[in-house]
């Protein structure tokens, strides 16, 4: 059975951080697929379109028929452990600072057979369920999970190393004024967030939830501007040795496309939601990245919540989404920043919000718990990008499938 | 349609550079070494010289092609073979063919690796897509984190225990103490095998071969070459290979000479009762035991009682790694796939010295190469008898 993971003593400030060190990063171009799966949580394989061989590892025609029309699809979870063992000796210097690792070879209900990680709570012979997670060097990597939940397993080290899960964990949530940074409060803390830093823009002005916040156990609020460099500066001299992990609640939105818009709004869109970004990330970023490694309390995530307009825009919102596509340019950019570090930048997507700022559309909107939720759920599935509400993930599915088509459908083209 | 015989093909001039732990000399060093040697005791000079077969990991950027320049060689007839462990018998079939149907008078069949400092880790990190993809995010445990799991599905399969395994690196070891270029010096007994550092379970620190740099060759020229030079030298009597065998098999309990097994017999005309001594493949213990019951000299799963039935050492009833073997000698890389092969030539031509089996005269010689996912893919086997002028 896991161990439930004990509470990290206070760091030593003499003792050096470890530095992060990666598993191996290097892939195949087929193999790209496990990533791209894993970054939403999908438990997707190569099938044959031909015959539908399900295969793996990932190659570039079909073991069975040589077709070369192979597509990533959905797949049965199943498996059984066939074989397992514990390496003890490993001449990586990512995994020889984590030994014993547990591995082992999984025949899948599917067909082929997977070399991969073992849960703790898994053994030879053991009927499992298989998950794609990103590991570190944020790559997609097959672990066998228990059927069944089982007493602290997501405490299993292995497991952990693959989520960004809160507990244990202090967590900066940059605008305390958000719609849903109380409910995200509540169930960071809830799933055993040890601190809740909230930051408070324009401190000067009166808000009503405030008092309820600063009520609550574990949570701080600190001053913090994201427009204002200084301000950022200074809290991350303040807190950044123990932000493990970012989320970038922060945004400023005004209904307007372009033609009729206030170049003022959009000035400000940007100023908040992209140029905010980039100052988070300048002043937080580097510290987190040096603390990937520093134990059971190591840095784990930098969060951003990104309109799903950000990938095509609502001409009634469009300078906003302007913005946001901005700042999805700028996390990508993170992500290939951070990628030495092992930090992960999630992107958590999603539609028009239940708000002031979104009164005169019709539903659905994203209720300020819903979002919290699909946070929670992504730190704790170790995701990438996660699509909050049907908005986003309609949206989404249809930039998948082609994104010019969508485009026409926004601007007035579609039926 | 019944296969040819190697009829009037023959190795000769067995030669092993010894071994070293780390080496600052690259591959071409190592190979120039065994095919000078190789060709001094045939009384060859490297101009007479029209065939090559190279087997080696570690010339990158060069390949064979690089080679004949480097050491100032002029061919008709160049092969490369990347076989890892089954190399030494695949070098033969193709040399012996080529040298059979007058393509070429002479090959020098060489496999040599260099292992300076991380080279090791640095070979398994590009050793394949596979690999790449999806062994080593794994925990990176090498080629001892797959056996492990080969070995863990074998014992559970067959009631195979530690101590069976321990059999096979005990006699090993003994064989090795008479054999000065082994890099393992010291005794080992069955305690010591059964309390080793464990490297992945149930691998243990004596079922793990030692990665080094060395080389080893040998010649194929025809028959009546070899009289003519006086050689001592060996026939090959049979001869198989298969690639990727029961790629259904979910785990490998059995390698591809299982498939071939009877032709192997067949071509050679007599059974396992008429082998002198066996030269396995033995990377892990448990691919020694494999070999043992897919050629045919006991059941499936029987391997275990048929390693304590027996006396594997030199002077024992079933002379089995004479040298040592890779677990005790050392794994040169690609020469690992020859060390087993240029023994045996050594052996059935009577010069092999302070390890020579009394009245040895056919030896089965087996490959088994390139952990490419999860099982080795290549495996080979050749039975070779010894004629001394």
């Amino acid at each position: 059975m896991s161990q439930p993971l004990t509470p990290p003593k206070k760091k030593d400030p003499q003792k050096r951080s470890v530095v992060p060190t990666l598993p191996p990063l290097g892939r195949s171009r087929a193999a790209l697929g496990l990533s791209a799966a894993a970054a939403e949580g999908r438990f997707a394989l190569q099938h044959c379109a031909e015959c539908g061989t399900v295969q793996y590892p990932p190659r570039d025609a079909c073991c069975r028929c040589l077709g070369v029309t192979l597509e990533w699809s959905e797949t049965e979870t199943g498996g059984t452990v066939l074989a397992q063992t514990t390496v003890r000796a490993s001449p990586d210097p990512y995994f020889r600072e984590r030994l014993p690792w547990r591995m082992g070879s999984v025949k899948l209900d599917v067909g082929p057979v997977a070399v991969c990680h073992l849960h703790g709570d898994v053994a030879r012979g053991d009927v499992v369920r298989m998950a794609l997670k990103l590991d570190k060097a944020g790559q997609g990597v097959l672990i066998a999970l228990p059927q069944q939940r089982t007493k602290a397993m997501e405490d299993d080290p292995v497991l952990r190393s693959l989520t960004a899960h809160p507990k244990h964990r202090r967590v900066l949530i940059t605008d305390a004024r958000s719609h849903f940074a109380a409910p995200l409060a509540d169930a960071l803390l809830k799933a055993g967030a040890t601190r809740v830093f909230m930051g408070e823009p324009e401190t000067w002005r009166r808000w009503p939830e405030r008092d309820a916040l600063a009520a609550m156990d574990g949570v701080e609020l600190l001053p913090l501007d994201v427009t204002d460099a200084a301000s950022v500066q200074k809290l991350a001299a303040q807190i950044g040795g123990k932000v493990d992990i970012l989320i970038n609640t922060a945004r400023f939105i005004r209904p307007g496309g372009v033609l009729m818009h206030d170049t003022v709004f959009a000035r400000d869109e940007m100023e908040v939601n992209a140029m905010g970004l980039m100052r988070l990330a300048q002043g937080f970023g580097p510290g987190m990245a040096a603390r990937t490694a520093d134990g059971v309390n190591s840095a784990a995530a930098f969060v951003n919540i990104l309109s799903a307009y950000a990938l095509v825009p609502d001409a009634g919102y469009g300078a906003f989404a302007a913005s946001q596509a901005a700042a999805r340019s700028i996390s990508q950019t993170l992500r290939a920043e951070f990628r030495p570090s092992g930090l992960r930048v999630m992107n958590v997507y999603v539609g028009p919000t239940d708000d002031d700022w979104h009164q005169s559309l019709p539903p659905p909107k994203v209720a300020p718990n819903a979002l919290a939720r699909s946070v929670m759920s992504g730190l704790i599935e170790g995701l990438e990008d996660v699509y909050c509400g049907d908005v986003a993930n309609n949206l989404a599915e249809r930039w998948k499938v082609d994104a010019k088509v969508l485009e026409r459908e926004m601007t007035g083209g579609g039926a | 349609m019944s296969r040819a015989p190697y009829d009037g093909v023959v190795l000769t001039c067995p030669v092993t550079v010894p071994y070293v732990r780390y080496s600052n000399e690259t591959a071409h060093w190592w190979i120039a070494r065994a095919l000078r040697a190789a060709l001094d005791a045939a009384g060859m000079t490297p101009q007479e010289l029209d065939g090559f077969s190279v087997s080696s990991f570690s010339l990158f950027p060069d390949t064979p092609v690089g080679l004949t320049q480097h050491l100032g060689l002029t061919l008709r007839w160049l092969d490369t073979v990347p076989m890892g462990g089954a190399s030494g018998v695949v070098a033969v079939r193709r040399a012996a063919r080529a040298v059979q149907a007058g393509d070429v008078d002479c090959v020098a069949c060489v496999a040599g690796d260099a292992n300076e400092i991380d080279s090791f880790r640095k070979l398994l990190s590009g050793f394949s897509r596979f690999s790449m993809d999806a062994v080593y995010p794994y925990g990176f445990g090498g080629p001892n984190a797959s056996f492990a799991l080969l070995t863990n599905a074998y014992m559970a399969e067959y009631g195979v225990t530690r101590a069976d395994f321990g059999r096979i690196a005990v006699a090993q070891r003994a064989n090795a103490l008479r054999n000065p270029d082994a890099l393992m010096k010291t005794p080992l007994t069955l305690d010591q095998y059964l309390a080793a550092r464990p490297i992945a379970d149930p691998i243990a620190l004596f079922d793990c071969v030692m990665p080094c740099a060395g080389s080893e060759a040998f010649l194929i020229m025809r028959e009546d070459e070899a009289q003519r030079r006086g050689l001592p030298y060996a026939r090959v009597s049979s001869a198989i290979e298969r690639h990727n065998a029961f790629p259904d098999d979910p785990i490998q309990l059995r390698g591809g000479w299982a498939v071939d097994v009877d032709e192997l017999w067949g071509m050679a005309g007599h059974g396992p009762d008429q082998i002198d001594l066996l030269q396995t493949y033995d990377d892990y213990p448990v691919i020694s035991m494999m070999q043992i019951e897919d050629l045919g000299f006991c059941e499936k799963g029987a391997a275990k009682d048929f390693v304590q039935a027996h006396d594997l050492t030199i002077d024992g009833d079933f002379p089995h790694n004479t040298s040592g073997g890779q677990l005790s000698v050392g794994q040169a890389g690609a020469a690992g796939g020859y060390l087993g092969l240029v023994e045996a030539i050594r052996q059935v031509t009577g010069q092999a010295g302070p390890t020579q089996v009394k009245d040895a005269q056919r030896a089965l010689v087996a490959g088994f190469g390139m952990i490419n996912y999860d099982r080795g893919v290549c495996s080979a086997a050749a039975i070779i008898e010894g004629v001394t002028p």
